[in-house]
């Protein structure tokens, strides 16, 4: 393991700003890991933690097959984690907004050059993100549509789902879009939560990325018998929406099975607790991802189902 | 006469309204022009807000010389203003990142789906900006190039000192401007001043541009002062982009808006932890200082100022 800080930004009375990376083998850029690119991201550092503790073993190991190099970043981001901000602390913008960056550009610009120029190049790279919209998920793995990627290999996670999303217009500034300008096969890596560790979801998390690395034969892995992947587009999720803003009183968790007609929630008058709304399954499906705040607008897609 | 264009109820005792106010004339023929005048999506720009008074204030003195439909949208993120905050509070979006929007689509896109259906059909709208609180800007319409064709002739008319085409780029795809031009209703973005404060003059320059822009459209009968002609620049060899070359504190030399030689000092990068001189900000070429930096705290990296090409500018 090689451990260096491919990039740094001096701060003016802050300690400078270091993104580090944990380097496994020699040969070919074969997969590239990244963790918390937001301040928020905190499952995601975790995962990548427990991903870099799984290498040390792999390597002690011998599993780490030869003529692979791997490289993995648990933040590029800890200015904005360490202040609990999601965005860059002074001027609120988004490094997942500016790849593939631009050396002689803005701050962002310069962070989102600094790591792209590192972590260009290989052939996979996996990305633990999140959603803008607060809520927990079925770890998935997604990707979009007309990119390099490819879902048969995104199967290889060992995921229940593979999400193929539509590309729109602001997604060909982030790192996933740009990394497959690149020639690289990007895949983005939704695990249960984003500001809240969730140990479980961070082992899933890390188990898929060891059937992929043994797939592609990175590293000897013996992976438990893989489930079915389905994959669906974004489109054909079933979207269960409020009517009404208030209280948000889930009945289901992410994960669970819901049939026909069942609750799903409660939106209940904030002064009064009645319930102004219940939102009902239209269909038999899974919960792919349900909203985790206590309160809820009106017009909000809080849970989102799948068949 | 104020409307409210769209609205949603929060969860806490209180409706979101996003609202205009349209003036028109007593008589009301058929085919009027329709002008529409939109700031605040950005809720710590401020710069439109004294525009939407002081535009309103000279109609009203004088309505009987309207002769078609002003609609004014001082506040398409209410929110933001009322918090000081840039995007949509609660989101943490960029609300100039939503749009058309999708009126079956979550709260921020029903409201930015509201907006566009409101907005569309008028004959022109003026987007005002402000920069933001980092850099000040002198008035300013920037256009995409696939649409100069249609903008550049009406923003001629406002009074700006600068009209910037730029590079058509995807990620602006999801702009209130680029959905509208697409679509057929030319918007004209204005850029001027900086974030969180008002610039009493510049709000009248362009006060003075929307009547002169409204008289040609046919929509204001009265009179009109001269307007400036304004810079053009089209290539974008034009712009020099001055960013940081170390983080510290930002002193500005150089006057906003003036003519500087090449290797003028436009402004010093420094230490105050030791009273030392980082970097000193330069010109690179003979030109005009159109962009200057207001936030002295700067990162490495961060917009200290653009200049236009002394050639682009016009003078000797």
């Amino acid at each position: 393991m090689n451990k260096r800080i491919i990039y740094e930004l001096k701060g003016m009375y802050r300690d400078s700003l270091r993104i580090t990376g944990y380097e496994y083998g020699t040969g070919e850029k074969s997969v590239c890991i990244t963790g918390s690119l937001r301040g928020d991201e905190v499952q995601q550092l975790y995962c990548c933690s427990q991903i870099i503790k799984k290498f040390k073993q792999l390597e002690i190991e011998g599993r780490i097959n030869k003529g692979h190099k791997i490289l993995v970043i648990p933040s590029m981001n800890p200015y904005s984690m360490n202040i609990k901000k999601r965005f860059w602390p002074t001027d609120n913008t988004d490094i997942n907004r500016m790849f593939p960056g631009y050396n002689l550009g803005e701050t962002t610009q310069r962070i989102a050059d600094g790591v792209f120029k590192e972590i260009s190049g290989y052939k996979y790279g996996i990305q633990f993100t999140s959603f803008y919209m607060p809520g927990d998920f079925m770890p998935h793995v997604r990707m979009m549509d007309e990119g390099f990627s490819k879902a048969d290999t995104a199967k290889q996670f060992g995921l229940p789902y593979v999400v193929v999303r539509k590309t729109r217009p602001y997604d060909t500034a982030t790192l996933n879009y740009n990394w497959q300008v690149w020639d690289t096969q990007a895949f983005s890596l939704y695990t249960t939560t984003t500001v809240k560790i969730d140990q479980n979801g961070a082992g899933k998390a890390v188990l898929s990325v060891m059937n992929f690395l043994a797939a592609q034969g990175i590293i000897k892995y013996s992976a438990p018998g893989l489930i079915t992947t389905k994959v669906v587009n974004d489109t054909d999720m079933v979207s269960v929406r409020t009517a009404e803003s208030g209280v948000f009183e889930p009945l289901v968790k992410a994960g669970g099975s819901v049939v026909a007609g069942q609750p799903l929630a409660n939106i209940l008058n904030p002064y009064e607790a009645e319930i102004m709304e219940t939102l009902y399954a239209p269909v038999d499906a899974n919960v792919f991802f349900i909203h985790n705040e206590p309160l809820t607008y009106a017009n909000t897609a809080v849970i989102k189902l799948v068949q | 006469m104020v409307q409210t264009v769209v609205s949603v109820g929060l969860p806490i005792d209180e409706m979101l309204e996003i609202k205009k106010n349209r003036i028109m004339p007593e008589n009301q023929p058929g085919g009027m022009k329709r002008i529409s005048i939109v700031t605040g999506i950005h809720g710590d720009e401020l710069e439109g807000q004294y525009v939407c008074f002081e535009l309103q204030r000279r109609i009203m003195q004088e309505k009987d010389k309207l002769a078609g439909i002003v609609d004014v949208y001082p506040a398409m993120n209410p929110l933001g203003i009322d918090s000081i905050t840039r995007g949509i509070p609660a989101f943490d979006l960029d609300m100039n990142r939503l749009f058309p929007g999708n009126i079956d689509g979550n709260m921020t896109e029903y409201l930015a789906a509201g907006i566009i259906e409101d907005v569309s059909g008028s004959d022109c709208v003026i987007d005002i900006h402000a920069s933001n609180i980092y850099l000040t800007e002198i008035p300013q319409i920037r256009i995409n190039e696939l649409h100069e064709d249609v903008l550049v002739p009406l923003a001629m008319e406002t009074n700006i000192d600068f009209i910037w085409v730029h590079g058509a780029s995807t990620v602006l795809e999801s702009t209130f401007a680029y959905s509208l031009n697409n679509t057929g209703t030319p918007v004209l973005v204005v850029e001027m001043g900086v974030g969180m404060r008002i610039t009493k003059n510049y709000g009248k320059q362009l006060v003075d541009g929307i009547f002169n822009l409204m008289h040609k459209m046919g929509i204001w009968k009265g009179s009109t002062k001269e307007v400036k002609k304004p810079i053009i620049s089209r290539k974008p060899d034009d712009v020099f982009y001055l960013n940081a070359s170390t983080g510290g504190l930002f002193i500005p030399m150089a006057k906003h808006g003036s003519r500087l030689k090449k290797g003028e000092i436009i402004g010093q990068i420094t230490d105050p932890l030791r009273g030392e001189i980082l970097d000193e900000v330069k010109a690179p070429a003979d030109g005009m200082l159109f962009t200057i930096r207001d936030y002295p705290v700067v990162d490495e990296g961060s917009l200290m100022g653009r200049m236009l090409r002394k050639e682009a500018c016009g003078y000797e």
